[in-house]
């Protein structure tokens, strides 16, 4: 118990001190997190949309893999990725392993199916009397789109929260494509494996508090997202 | 139409995210250096190691110093010995740091690695609980290992192929002893975890001292009761990954890192290192 409260004084030692490299470990976390959650919703979004709304043949198949997906265990797309990755792999030539890059491919994989079928879930869940109603009543394509996605707001918001939860927790995948590289890819769940190796429990608790922190203030933007009053 | 332009549109900001994530990288190096000295970007080279050497705490002394001097990026991947060895082999690192002299005589044998260098030694040691109920003690490893099997008492082993297991596993090897039972735990994890485990489940392991004295101030009902013998020497070896088998080796950095670490300069900030805080050296020099 006394090493809680050694790490937790650790931790707002760190944050108020300014050490540059807990700065830059958590700024490259965020950097990360943020730019897969991104791509995974620009991607996932599009793609839950027309999965939950139109039938064509194979699309059960189809949401199955997704569905799947979500399960994929992070060390496992870490493995896929670094043998694409590798020098003598397909994708050798852009030297991408042990990158930020790489990292981001990673934390992608394993939240876009996450994202992809939330969002399919959501829009499956929408009433066809009122799809039926909006086209009766004359609006565009893309006005209708609008209309659904502001009634499906709430589940779209839950399904990239979820995303998200996924890629700042993930480190298996972090370790094996970002290589836990100084001032590099080192991101803080990787530190935080190292100092644990190192025995610095308390330098290992501490990060973790920031990382919480972290994941709280991002929850917390989305959750107020989220919630706000849903026509104002 | 709209959705044609939408994909166009989010696939060329893909690619702009992608390539601003793995350029903002080098821009701040080139920064960097910029400041030091107006050269051209530095050239990057893998360095694959074992994880004493990282969590020693070694490597941040060492390569900030190689990387100043030379104008290069290290990339340092801290594995076990076996995953280095292999990373060699397969030509995805450009230079080894390691500890399995048996191991890697077979992949400098085979050509996969070249200019291979001794560095550097410390001492691997028993490690067991306080109150020592196997009664081991000494110097001589392999007869604390036969009775430890003879009383069949816990003992924690990596099993993860490092340096340190391959050594562990060496020594029951020359005993005729496979080690197997309720008493033989095997971690998979690295040399941190494993004294960890060890801790907990009040049982032996062998570990190098480096590891050891970093974690001995989590590790309070632990102590060292074999050490010293001949057979107990950790000896570590740099080398080069041939850049005649494999595309991509950056093999003008390798070498300078090979010269670099058998540097009479070097080698002296390499015994010195752990000094103050450990009271002794971690690694001691050792070239040829």
């Amino acid at each position: 118990m006394e090493l809680l409260i050694d790490g937790l004084k650790k931790a707002i030692e760190m944050i108020f001190s300014g050490d540059p490299e807990v700065f830059a470990i958590t700024w490259l976390t965020l950097r990360v997190c943020l730019i897969s959650i991104l791509i995974s919703t620009l991607i996932g979004l599009p793609l839950g949309l027309f999965l939950g709304l139109t039938s064509f043949k194979g699309r059960r198949l189809l949401l199955l893999f997704i569905n799947i997906g979500m399960g994929l265990p992070p060390v496992v797309a870490g493995l896929w990725i670094t043998m694409f990755l590798w020098r003598s792999g397909p994708l050798g030539d852009f030297s991408l392993l042990y990158t930020p890059t790489a990292i981001v491919m990673a934390q992608i994989l394993v939240s876009l199916p996450i994202v992809t079928s939330l969002t399919c879930s959501a829009f499956q869940q929408i009433d066809e009397k009122m799809l039926l109603q909006i086209k009766a009543l004359g609006a565009t394509r893309l006005q209708s789109l609008m209309i659904l996605l502001k009634q499906s707001k709430i589940a779209i918001m839950a399904a990239i929260m979820a995303g998200f939860g996924r890629v700042i927790a993930e480190v298996g995948a972090a370790m094996m494509v970002g290589g836990n590289i100084q001032g590099d890819t080192r991101i803080l769940t990787t530190s935080i494996v190292m100092e644990v190796s190192k025995g610095n429990f308390d330098i290992a608790l501490a990060l973790s508090f920031i990382l919480l922190t972290a994941a709280l203030l991002i929850t917390a933007a989305l959750t107020f997202l989220q919630q706000r009053k849903r026509f104002s | 139409m709209l959705k044609k332009r939408y994909f166009a549109a989010l696939f060329a900001f893909m690619l702009l995210i992608l390539s601003a994530c793995g350029n903002s990288q080098t821009k701040e190096a080139d920064a960097k250096t910029k400041k030091a000295e107006p050269k051209a970007a530095p050239t990057e080279m893998i360095l694959a190691t074992t994880t004493s050497t990282q969590d020693s705490g070694l490597l941040d002394v060492l390569i900030p110093m190689f990387e100043k001097e030379n104008n290069v990026k290290v990339k340092t991947i801290a594995v076990g010995t076996g995953q280095a060895l292999e990373m060699g082999t397969k030509g995805e690192a450009d230079v080894l740091l390691v500890h399995a002299p048996a191991a890697e005589k077979a992949v400098v044998d085979a050509g996969d690695a070249i200019n291979y260098k001794r560095v550097m030694y410390n001492d691997f040691v028993l490690v067991g609980p306080k109150e020592n109920p196997a009664g081991v003690s000494g110097d001589d490893i392999q007869a604390a290992f036969k009775k430890l099997a003879e009383t069949k008492s816990i003992f924690i082993s990596r099993g993860d192929d490092s340096g340190t297991d391959k050594k562990e596993k060496g020594i029951w090897t020359l005993l005729n002893i496979k080690p197997a039972g309720e008493w033989y735990v095997s971690t998979g994890q690295g040399m941190g975890q494993t004294l960890q485990v060890a801790a907990e489940k009040k049982g032996y392991v062998l570990t190098d001292r480096a590891t050891w004295l970093a974690q001995s101030k989590n590790l309070s009902d632990m102590q060292i009761v074999v050490e010293g013998g001949k057979d107990l020497m950790n000896i570590y070896h740099v080398m080069q990954v041939n850049p005649e088998k494999h595309d991509k080796i950056n093999s003008k950095d390798a070498k300078k890192f090979v010269e670099f670490m058998i540097d009479p300069k070097t080698q002296d900030v390499i015994e010195n290192f752990g000094k103050k805080e450990y009271g002794q050296s971690l690694f001691i020099k050792y070239t040829e």
